[in-house]
């Protein structure tokens, strides 16, 4: 085994690296893929939303065999003070269309099945390994990588490094920065199971319809944060996430963030009863377009999350994973198929091939917006929603109070709060960091 | 308002599986008489509550119940104030759910 040499070596086996594998054997090169945990997902914590579009780019009839939750008919959005939500709530029956667009996952799940579908494509498929370190030769170009199973090296013509956000080996390696404790969130999560026939009466759902909530507010008490709600067929997953930076700063607690997003008055009623039958955490990254490494090199590429390509104001990460791992493997087979080395020059094809991807595209779009929530935070997270919720109290309660006079109370609460220079500002800067 | 005492980490901790590599921890605390700033923000970030203070006031780690999730690195590496891996493959945290 040890002495074989591959075409190339995917390191993790989660959405990049199954992507990144199965392009690969599908095209007939010769892949070891290494993955640390005992089976490919059980190292995995996502939402969790899986976008059709990039999945059927990689297994065109996925929806027959995959395990998927529920198709996505209904998205809400909460601003939520202490006591109460203010919400959007968009649902249509076009969602279900015969080949829908987004489905709730389990992520242990889902990533055991996408492993079995990169086996039949032909690799070779090594889980409980964790590779230490990346194999260099005295010129300093990545050759293979050391594992902890075996003593000796594994020699590839270039490692596909999809090892996840935390990124250790490209660190070690000197190939790119740790994440920074602004750059990157961390998100705290459980799986609360319910009868399904109760799910889909809380949530007015009906067969496998799915629907998710995204919440934002005082919930992340001034934190660059925000919530989540995924309903699965048979439970809810619920977490809530914010910078790594911000928990340093403030000394909140993640279990307290979260316990005190489950007391909520407009969640608990959503999750009375349920059995949790996991917690689990994960970090996210958060830097956007200006946190993206040095994507290739001498002898290896990185794609996912492990590049930090991941759009946080859509809460898209496992799509523009997929992406990186399918364009790097393309890139690679290109290079294989013309006779060329992978050098770093010839490897420059897959970042061409990204900056001209949506993946890219979207991540130059709000290139500002990370900076621009975190240095703001406080007003965005917590003066607006509970001014917002104010707004609103004043527009719905009937007390006897003239409605002039209530708009002026609102106004006037806004101005006080943030000035109107203040207000102009943020709604300047929030538009230019959109556009 | 800050840490809710009423929270049980270790409570949540009990659903998870974990194949313990036992005498062999993946993180470790560089050793210090008065801790950083850094580690002992780690008392309070670290979702599984993997750190603790001891009788001398010493932040101490304990990586059995550890989600994985690298926070503490990202906190305390810089300074060289612990050091961190991932456990050898197969142990460590066991997802069912993920
Ligand atoms: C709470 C949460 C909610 C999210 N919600 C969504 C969502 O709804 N939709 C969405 O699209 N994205 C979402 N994301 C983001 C998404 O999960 C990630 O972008 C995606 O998983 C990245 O895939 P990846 O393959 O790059 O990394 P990962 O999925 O993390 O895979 C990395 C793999 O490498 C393995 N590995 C790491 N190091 C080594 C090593 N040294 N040796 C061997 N194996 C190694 C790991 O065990 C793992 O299997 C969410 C993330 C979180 C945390
Ligand atoms: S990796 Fe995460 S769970 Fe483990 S000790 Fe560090 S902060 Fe705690």
């Amino acid at each position: 085994m040890i002495d074989e040499r591959f075409d190339a070596i995917v390191v993790g086996a989660g959405m990049a690296g199954n992507a990144a594998a199965l392009t690969l054997a599908k095209r007939g090169m010769k892949v070891l893929q290494l993955e640390r945990g005992e089976y490919a997902g059980s190292k995995n914590v996502q939402g969790a939303i899986l976008y059709a579009d990039m999945m059927e780019k990689l297994i065109p009839d996925f929806r027959d065999e995959a395990p998927l939750e529920r198709h996505l008919v209904e998205q809400r959005f909460w601003m939520m003070d202490d006591r109460s939500h203010l919400g959007m709530q968009y649902r249509s029956e076009d969602f279900n269309e015969e080949r829908p667009n987004r489905y709730t996952i389990i992520r242990a799940q889902f990533d055991k099945w996408f492993s079995s579908k990169v086996r039949e494509a032909g690799a070779t498929v090594l889980c409980e390994t964790t590779v230490t370190e990346l194999a260099r030769d005295d010129r300093g170009r990545v050759i293979g990588v050391h594992t902890d199973r075996r003593d000796g090296e594994i020699h590839a013509d270039v490692v596909v490094l999809a090892e996840g956000v935390n990124g250790l080996l490209g660190t070690r390696a000197g190939l790119r920065a740790r994440p920074e404790p602004d750059k990157v969130a961390l998100a705290v999560k459980e799986m609360h199971f319910l009868p399904r026939e109760t799910i889909e009466a809380r949530f007015n759902l009906e067969g496998d319809e799915g629907l998710v909530i995204e919440a934002a507010g005082t919930i992340s008490r001034g934190m660059t944060g925000m919530g989540f709600i995924y309903a699965n067929k048979e439970c809810i997953s619920l977490g809530i996430g914010c910078l790594v930076a911000d928990f340093q700063r403030t000394g909140e607690t993640p279990y307290g963030l979260l316990d005190h997003f489950k007391r909520h008055p407009s969640v608990a009623p959503l999750i009375a009863g349920s059995e949790v039958k996991e917690y689990s955490a994960h970090l996210i990254p958060e830097g956007g377009y200006k946190a993206i490494p040095q994507l290739y090199g001498e002898g290896w590429v990185v794609a996912g999350d492990a590049a930090q390509l991941n759009n946080a104001v859509h809460r898209e990460g496992s799509n523009l994973a997929m992406t990186s791992g399918r364009i790097a493997a393309e890139a690679i087979s290109q290079l294989k198929s013309r006779g060329d080395r992978m050098t770093a020059k010839n490897l420059s094809l897959y970042k061409k091939m990204l900056d001209d991807s949506f993946v890219i595209k979207d991540l130059k779009k709000y290139k500002d917006l990370p900076t621009l929530m975190h240095t703001n935070s406080q007003n965005f997270f917590l003066t607006y929603p509970q001014l917002l919720s104010r707004a609103m109290q004043n527009f719905v309660r009937v007390d006897g109070t003239p409605k002039a006079e209530k708009e002026k109370m609102t106004l006037k609460s806004f101005v006080k709060a943030r000035s109107w220079t203040g207000l102009f500002g943020d709604a300047f800067r929030f538009a230019r960091a959109w556009r | 308002m800050n840490a809710e005492p009423s929270v049980r980490v270790e409570d949540k901790l009990y659903y998870n599986r974990y194949l313990v590599d036992v005498g062999r921890p993946h993180v470790k605390v560089r050793a210090h008489t008065t801790p950083s700033p850094q580690l002992l923000a780690l008392l309070k970030a670290c979702p599984a509550r993997c750190y603790e203070l001891n009788d001398k006031g010493q932040v101490e780690v304990t990586v059995d119940g550890c989600i994985e999730c690298g926070t503490c690195r990202v906190i305390g590496e810089p300074t060289g104030d612990i050091e961190w891996s991932y456990p050898r493959g197969g142990y460590g945290v066991l997802f069912k759910f993920g």
